[in-house]
């Protein structure tokens, strides 16, 4: 499985992200300059975290508007996964893959720490392999993930079961707990927890590999004769 | 603020008004033999800022000549932007720490972030990868409205840019004393990592190459930056503020990964960040240590504000820039790797052959300076030296011997001293993980960051007790090495090197300089003794605010190795049932302790004692014991003694418990901070062999499954607290100062 | 030449952290007949003249400048008053 890590002016977890797919999922992954890219030679798409262009304006607002995320539209509507973590969650939350809205942290400032999760949807192609109800350990690391949405949006994320991890114990000010939500196709997954920082247990926490092993076994079940 | 071109050379020799840019008669006419002539505005300027202290070390050379620079590990000492230590594979860790004392007193979250981002660049134009940030800051008493300003700002200034940079903060260490009240102090460390081939250094060689100008556009903002750093602080300090630079972190990003694509080019020939005395000194510097000029039109270099002259362009600190040196002919190679990033490198000037810094304004030569005499034959004074009046009083004391009546008690308020107490308030703000590296995050002994891809990692910290620097400078010297090299130990690795960050006060006041002397003996002495070098660092003086000097403050930064991922120790206790040792012998040493700032609301006496010789064998022991996997834990006995170790040695959420047991003098046993002492944890299989290796373990007690934190002295409950309750105590208390009203 | 001045704030509803603070510090230095601070963006555009101003305005207000989900965006366009 070809994984794209797609690569902004100022992303900074690319690598991370990078390191995650090849290291410790063991699979091929290419860092994707934003720029003359075609991500119709990808099976997967990784938006990965850090300040794209240097979070100015809003988190996310000016690398939405690039060419290269029109491309991840296309790719969504094909039915690819498509995976934005942090600032990536920031991008597809400007660019309208995903509903709602960031707003600053409640407390106004960075917060970066392991955080419990619980998974509370995993019929996802991401989650699959994670036990419902689960709580793993993933860290934070942001200042815009207060998740925002107003009512009826919440009502629907709620009745199409959209959301798909929620924080133990709220850090941040999130409507409904809110940690990671799907787009209703379930292919688009947006979260502000960490999970390629929590790939290997010498890192602190091994439980985010289950997320990619899922992307994996769920592609593999479609496009790999015999798995 | 001067900005007056037109002023004539003959002006400013009559009005003397090169002594409002800091220079002093003497060096007037120091300049005006090297030039023969009367040197112009903008050349008074570039001498000005690069015989200040901060570029120039005129007042601080002659002591750090003292430092042990070599090793045969070492692969560059000090003079580059970063020093190199070799670390196997071909790899080498490169690091530095540097001040932004006073920009960070005057408008603390800019001046904190762009000394972040200006180490970064030291770090990064060297070649190396920046890996981790630490840093090392002292505030007044957090009581203070003005105080809790200044470090809420500075934390969040740090957080800001760090975070945005995509450089993990992984460690550093904060401490409060009433002496740092007008005038903080902000040194950031950088640690990066590079292939031993790929490593660069600032060289202007090759006449006729190209010299190439890259990243923000310079503007007014800092300038007289370098001098502003070398003067007292004083009331009007704050109407200074144009002084203070404005950091940008997504253009540190863009260049940061620009510069590290640019350096697999072999059309470059040398590189060197824009920091203090910005243009003027990366220029003149990269031309003086190739042994060539370099001339420059000032109409080429990209300017943000209209009308700019030649003395404020060559004075600006804008931040975010780097100046190059590439092949004749190569240029549009190197230009296109930045073009991907945006980012515009343009031609200003070229390497000359006749050894003079040249520059042209308008069609005009408007500086023609010789190159060597802004670098290397920079002043240098030997300062009248002094030993203060206190010190010999503090020597002729008694032991200080304090009464403790109640332990428990004692030791919680002991973990809510907001030197000792927890600091997660502050490193929960920053990004401690990115990279996906971070082993050991701020809150333990020593960080600790694998290397990617082979079995070692990295340990790295900061400190410095200024207190018993203050007491003795000398002994207090040795005792940030040793400590530094304590922490490193006990997170398994062995210690490689290290960079010194020294803050002091004014060194025209005799006292001030006998404290920098003598610190500077003991450090070194200690260098020696541990093996580590020192291989860069940073001096800071006029760290004084209305007349009053800091307690003097060399930060010691160091780096070791661990030569297995194995190796890696935590410093909290792990299991249930481990023996639990202290490691060496405990004297009643109080003066500059915790404890006496907790009784006595000052510091006097003598500073703790230290011995280097059984410093250096205790702590190979523990290294050999570490590396033959017979420790479960390690923590070293610093701030507060063995009461304040045993307690955070059991911060952790595992629930766990100690029970211990004293002898002698309980409050010396408990919260004496004599030197050279380790809390580790073993065990019960590896007794034997462990103490086979550790000549000086005395077996304390155990650990427990019970929560609780026991002291028995001669077998008698003395403590016995719940280890949640003094966790929560440990942790509220700076939150809980923050909110106070002042 | 136009000079154009946005003010984005955020809408109605939406729980506003940053003003909160601000309010509270206010009160704290002895303010206390302030009952609410919305904290929002204020920024300046010189744009060339065109008939089709302000609609583009409120394009590139709905497109980048303000998040529509959150914010909302007013603007006035003045004459450059040329040096």
């Amino acid at each position: 499985m070809k994984f794209a890590v797609i690569v902004f002016p100022g992303s900074n977890c690319d690598r991370d992200m990078y390191h995650a797919v090849t290291n410790a999922l063991e699979e091929e992954a290419e860092l994707v300059w934003y720029q003359g890219a075609n991500l119709a030679n990808y099976d997967a798409i990784l938006l990965p975290g850090g300040f794209s262009y240097g979070d100015y304006l809003r988190s996310g607002a000016i690398a939405s508007t690039s060419d290269i995320v029109t491309q991840v539209k296309e790719q969504a509507a094909l039915g690819k996964p498509i995976l934005g973590v942090c600032n990536g969650f920031q991008i597809l939350l400007e660019s309208g893959l995903l509903p709602g809205a960031m707003l600053q942290n409640k407390k106004l400032k960075f917060m970066c720490h392991q955080e419990g999760l619980r998974v509370v949807n995993n019929t996802t192609m991401f989650t699959s392999n994670y036990v419902q109800d689960a709580i793993v350990s993933i860290p934070i690391a942001h200042q815009e993930g207060n998740y925002y949405c107003d009512e009826a949006t919440l009502a629907s994320l709620q009745a199409n079961n959209q959301i798909v991890f929620t924080y133990q114990t709220n850090p941040n000010g999130s409507v409904a707990d809110i940690a990671g939500i799907v787009n209703e196709a379930g292919n688009v997954l947006g979260m502000m927890p960490h999970p390629e920082r929590a790939s290997e247990a010498i890192l602190g926490s091994a439980d985010g590999l289950k997320l990619f092993q899922s992307i994996l076994e769920n592609w593999r079940k479609v496009y790999v004769a015999g798995a | 603020m001067l900005q007056a071109p037109e002023i004539t050379p003959e002006v400013i020799e009559a009005d003397r008004v090169y002594q409002e840019m800091g220079i002093t008669d003497e060096e007037f006419s120091t300049i005006k033999k090297i030039l023969g002539r009367l040197p112009n505005f903008t050349e008074v300027g570039i001498f000005s800022v690069m015989w200040s202290e901060h570029c120039s070390y005129k007042t601080s050379k002659p002591l750090l000549k003292k430092f042990p620079t070599k090793a045969p590990h070492v692969l560059q000492g000090p003079g580059e932007g970063a020093g190199v230590v070799d670390i196997g594979d071909g790899q080498a860790v490169v690091f530095k720490i540097e001040s932004h004392n006073h920009p960070s007193a005057v408008e603390p979250y800019q001046g904190a972030a762009t000394g972040v981002g200006g180490i970064i660049r030291d770090v990064f134009s060297m070649g190396a990868r920046p890996i981790a940030s630490l840093n090392s800051l002292r505030f007044g008493n957090l009581t203070n409205g003005r105080v809790k300003y200044l470090f809420d700002e500075i934390v969040h200034g740090i957080a800001g840019y760090g975070n945005c940079v995509g450089v993990p903060t992984v460690g550093g260490e904060i401490q409060f004393d009433d002496s740092y009240q007008g005038n903080p102090l902000v040194n950031a460390m950088c640690v990066g990592l590079i292939d031993q081939k790929d490593m660069q250094k600032g060289l202007a060689a090759g006449i006729g190459n190209t010299v190439l100008y890259v990243g923000s556009k310079t503007g007014r903002d800092g300038i007289h930056g370098a001098t502003f750093a070398s003067e007292d602080l004083t009331e009007d300090s704050e109407s200074k503020r144009s002084s203070v630079q404005v950091g940008d972190p997504f253009m540190e990003k863009l260049l940061i990964e620009a510069c590290l694509e640019v350096i697999h080019s072999d059309a470059l020939v040398g590189m060197q960040d824009m920091g203090a005395a910005g243009l003027t000194s990366s220029a003149s510097e990269m031309a003086s240590k190739a042994g060539t000029g370099m001339e420059m039109n000032l109409d080429l270099i990209p300017q943000r504000e209209e009308n700019m002259t030649a003395y404020e362009m060559m004075l600006s600190e804008s931040q975010e820039r780097m100046l190059l040196v590439v092949q004749k002919g190569r240029e549009k190679e190197i230009q296109d790797v930045f073009a991907k990033y945006d980012l515009e490198a343009v031609a200003v000037g070229h390497v000359t052959d006749d050894k003079q810094f040249r520059l042209l304004h308008k069609g005009e030569v408007v500086t023609d300076i010789p190159v060597d005499s802004l670098a290397e034959d920079a002043p240098v004074y030997y300062k009248p030296s002094a030993v203060p009046s206190y010190f010999e009083e503090f020597q002729a004391m008694t032991e200080y011997l304090p009464t403790v009546m109640d332990h428990a008690d004692t030791l919680k308020s002991l973990l809510q001293q907001p030197t000792i107490a927890s600091k997660e308030y502050v490193y929960d703000q920053y990004d401690s993980m990115v990279q996906a590296n971070t082993v050991f995050a701020p809150g333990s002994s020593a960080a600790v960051v694998r290397v990617n891809g082979y079995d070692k990692a990295l340990a790295m910290t900061t400190d410095c007790n200024s207190r018993y620097i203050y007491l003795d400078p000398e002994t207090g010297g040795k005792i940030a090495v040793a400590e530094a090299a304590r922490n490193i130990i006990c997170s398994g690795a062995k210690p490689l090197a290290l960079t010194d960050g020294l803050n002091f006060g004014n060194p025209d006041k005799p006292e001030n300089f006998w404290q920098m002397e003598k610190s500077v003996e003991g450090m070194s002495e200690a260098s020696l003794a541990l093996n580590t070098p020192v291989i860069s660092g940073n001096v800071s003086l006029y760290n004084e605010s209305n007349g009053q000097s800091i307690f003097p403050t060399p930060v010691v930064g160091m780096v070791g190795l661990h030569a297995s991922l194995a190796d890696i120790t935590p410093s909290f206790f792990q299991h249930i049932g481990d023996m639990i040792y202290v490691i060496g012998e405990t004297k009643p040493e109080f003066g500059g302790s915790e404890l006496q700032n907790l009784l006595e609301k000052r510091y006097f006496g003598k500073a703790p004692s230290i011995d280097l010789a059984v410093e250096a064998t205790r702590q190979m022991q523990i290294l050999t014991a570490i590396q033959s996997d017979l420790v479960a834990s390690a923590h070293d006995l610093a701030e507060g003694g063995l009461g304040v170790a045993l307690a955070e040695s059991l911060f952790t959420d595992q629930q766990l418990g100690c029970e211990v047991n004293v002898t002698e003098d309980a409050t010396a046993a408990l919260f004496s901070e004599t030197q050279s002492r380790f809390l580790l944890s073993v065990k019960p299989e590896h007794q034997a062999a462990f103490e086979a290796t550790i000549a000086d373990a005395h077996l304390l007690g155990y650990v427990t499954d019970t929560s609780r934190l026991v002291v028995h002295h001669n077998n008698e409950a003395l403590i016995d607290e719940s280890v949640t309750q003094l966790q929560s105590l440990w942790k509220g208390a700076i939150p809980c100062l923050l909110k106070s009203k002042a | 030449m136009k000079k154009v001045l946005i003010h984005i704030t955020l809408k109605e509803g939406v729980l506003d952290p940053q003003g909160k603070a601000v309010q509270h510090s206010l009160e704290t230095l002895g303010y206390d007949t302030v009952k609410e601070v919305r904290v929002g963006k204020y920024m300046e555009l010189v744009v060339e003249d065109d008939a089709s101003i302000e609609q583009q305005v409120e394009t590139m207000c709905e497109k980048l400048l303000a998040n529509p989900v959150i914010e909302n965006y007013s603007y006035t366009v003045e004459e450059v008053v040329p040096l």
